[in-house]
C-alpha cells in the first residue's frame, strides 16, 4: 500500500510517498538523504536511531514513517545553528572525547537533549546513567558520554536551547 | 517487513469496523512490540489499524476508589502523572521502570497488557492490584484476563479500552531487570487490597501468576520476614540464556521480599 506523508523534519516541509511499512528511519535516510540517523540493531534496543518527534525522544526504527504524519521530527541534522556553531550537546561531547567510532553518537546527541529538558537542566551522574539505559555504546564505556552530558546541562541552559 | 493496508481511525467505532470481518489484521498502540516482530516476519497482518489517532483512547481518571488509564496512555505519562503518584505510587513506579525513555514515550498500557508478555511489568500490577480491564464489549477481572503464553481473554477484534486499578492500602514492585531489555527475569507485585492481600509474579513462569503461600502469610503479618521461607517450585518455570528456572524460583522470593518492604516504606 503507498501513502502519501507530510511532515516537518529540521524546520522544513518534507514529504514523500511511502510503503505503508515504511520505518520513519527509512524516510528519513532513504527518502530525504539524512543519514546521519543510525540503525544499529533490528530489536528496537541500541538506541542509535533516536530521533525527536514533536519534543520527545523516539526510536525512529520503531515507527512507521505515516505514523510521524504531520509531526514535527528532529534528527541530529537539526541541531547546530550553523556548520561552525554546534549545539551545545554536539559541543560537550566533543570538547569530552564523549565518542570513538561515532556511530551511537546521534542517537546519545538526541536522547541526551531530551533528558536534559525532562530534568529541567539538572542532572547528576547516576539520574543520567540511568537514563542512558536505551542507548548501547560498544566504545566508549560510557564514562565519558556522561561527563559530557552533565557538561552539556548547563551549558544548554545559559544558551536557552 | 511484509506490506499491509494501514488504517488511522479517529473513534473507536471506526477502529472496531476496520477490524471486522478481517481475522489477519492487527490494532497498533505503542508499536514497541508490533513492529519489531513484524520487522522480523514473525507476523503477517493483512491490515495495521493505528489506535494513536483515537482521543478518547488517552488519559488517567482518579476518583476516591482508584485511578483509570487509557488503552492509548503512554507508560511516560503514567510514571509522570501526579495523579497515579498520588493515589497508587507503585504504579507509576513500575511504569518508569520499563525498558528506556524512548520505549516509555511510545509503548501503552493497552498494548502491554494485550500482549501479555510473560516478562512484561504491568501484568503483575494488573494482577496484583486485583485491577478490571474494559473492552469494547465487556469488563474482566485481572483474575480472568491473563491465560497463558502471550494469551488473553480477548477475542478477535476485542480492544482494550481503559483498565481500572482500585486503590490499595499498600502496594510495592520489584524486579530484578534484564540487563539488556530492561523487561522483567523476575518481577513481583505485592498489594494489601480491600479484599486481601495479592502477591503477583511476572518473568517467572509462562505467564504472570499469583502466590497463595506468600498472600496467606503476609494477611497475618505484612512483613518481609513472613515469607522469607517461603519458596515457589522451580518446576515450570522459565529457563533460558538469561536465568535458569531455578535461579528464577530463588528470585520471587527475593524480589517479593523487596517489594513488601517498598510496600511498606
Ligand atoms: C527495547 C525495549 C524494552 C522494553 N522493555 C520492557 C520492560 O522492561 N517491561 C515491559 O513490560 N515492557 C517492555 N517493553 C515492551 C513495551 O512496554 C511495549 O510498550 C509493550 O510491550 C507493548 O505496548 P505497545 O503499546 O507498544 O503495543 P503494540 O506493540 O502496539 O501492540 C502489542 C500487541 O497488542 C495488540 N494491541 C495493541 N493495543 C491493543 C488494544 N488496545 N487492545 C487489544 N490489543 C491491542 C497488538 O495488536 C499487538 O499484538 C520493551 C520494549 C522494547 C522495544
Ligand atoms: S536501530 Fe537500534 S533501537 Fe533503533
Ligand atoms: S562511539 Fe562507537 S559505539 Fe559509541
Amino acid at each position: 500500500m503507498t501513502i502519501n506523508v507530510a511532515m516537518t523534519v529540521n524546520g522544513k516541509a518534507a514529504s514523500g510517498k511511502v510503503e505503508a511499512r515504511t520505518l520513519l528511519v527509512q524516510f528519513l535516510r532513504e527518502h530525504l538523504g539524512l543519514t546521519g540517523t543510525h540503525v544499529g540493531c533490528d530489536t528496537s534496543q541500541c538506541g542509535a536511531c533516536v530521533v525527536h518527534l514533536d519534543g520527545k525522544s523516539i526510536k525512529s526504527c520503531t515507527i512507521l514513517a505515516v505514523q510521524a504524519e504531520g509531526g514535527k521530527v528532529t534528527t541530529i541534522e537539526g541541531l547546530a545553528e550553523s556548520a561552525e556553531k554546534l549545539h551545545p550537546m554536539q559541543e560537550a561531547f566533543r570538547e569530552n572525547h564523549a565518542l570513538q567510532c561515532g556511530f551511537c553518537t546521534p542517537g546519545m546527541v538526541m536522547s541526551a537533549i531530551d533528558m536534559v529538558k525532562r530534568h529541567n537542566y539538572q542532572l547528576d551522574e547516576a539520574t543520567v546513567r540511568r537514563e542512558l539505559e536505551g542507548n548501547l555504546c560498544r566504545c566508549t564505556g560510557y564514562h565519558n558520554i556522561v561527563k559530557a552530558i552533565l557538561a552539556a546541562a548547563p551549558a544548554m541552559k545559559s544558551a536557552g536551547v | 517487513m511484509y506490506d499491509f493496508a494501514y488504517h488511522r481511525p479517529k473513534t473507536m467505532a471506526e477502529a472496531t469496523a476496520a477490524l471486522k470481518g478481517k481475522p489477519e489484521a492487527r490494532p497498533m498502540s505503542g508499536g514497541m512490540t508490533l513492529i519489531p516482530t513484524l520487522k522480523q516476519r514473525l507476523a503477517k497482518p493483512s491490515d495495521v489499524v493505528d489506535l494513536n489517532g483515537i482521543k478518547e483512547l488517552a488519559g488517567i481518571k482518579v476518583d476516591g476508589s482508584g485511578v483509570t488509564v487509557g488503552a492509548m496512555t503512554r507508560h511516560a505519562d503514567v510514571a509522570s502523572s501526579a495523579d497515579v503518584k498520588g493515589a497508587i505510587p507503585a504504579l507509576a513506579d513500575l511504569a518508569g521502570h520499563i525498558g528506556d525513555p524512548a520505549v516509555r514515550n511510545r509503548g501503552t498500557m493497552g498494548g502491554s497488557v494485550a500482549n501479555n508478555d510473560p516478562a512484561a511489568d504491568y501484568p503483575a500490577a494488573v494482577l496484583g492490584l486485583d485491577a478490571t480491564v474494559t473492552t469494547t464489549s465487556r469488563t474482566i477481572k485481572a483474575d480472568d484476563f491473563f491465560k497463558g503464553l502471550f494469551e488473553t481473554a480477548l477475542e478477535d477484534g476485542e480492544l482494550i479500552t481503559s483498565i481500572t486499578f482500585p486503590k490499595a492500602e499498600k502496594a510495592g514492585y520489584m524486579k530484578f531487570p534484564n540487563p539488556a531489555s530492561r523487561y522483567a527475569m523476575v518481577g513481583v507485585f505485592v498489594a494489601k487490597t480491600a479484599g486481601g492481600v495479592r502477591v503477583a509474579v511476572t518473568g517467572a513462569g509462562p505467564c504472570v501468576f499469583r502466590v497463595k503461600a506468600m498472600e496467606d502469610a503476609l494477611a497475618r503479618n505484612f512483613s518481609a520476614d513472613a515469607i522469607k521461607d517461603i519458596k515457589v517450585p522451580a518446576d515450570g518455570l522459565n529457563s533460558d540464556i538469561h536465568g535458569s528456572a531455578e535461579y528464577r524460583a530463588h528470585l520471587v522470593t527475593v524480589m517479593a521480599r523487596r517489594a513488601v518492604d517498598q510496600a511498606n516504606k
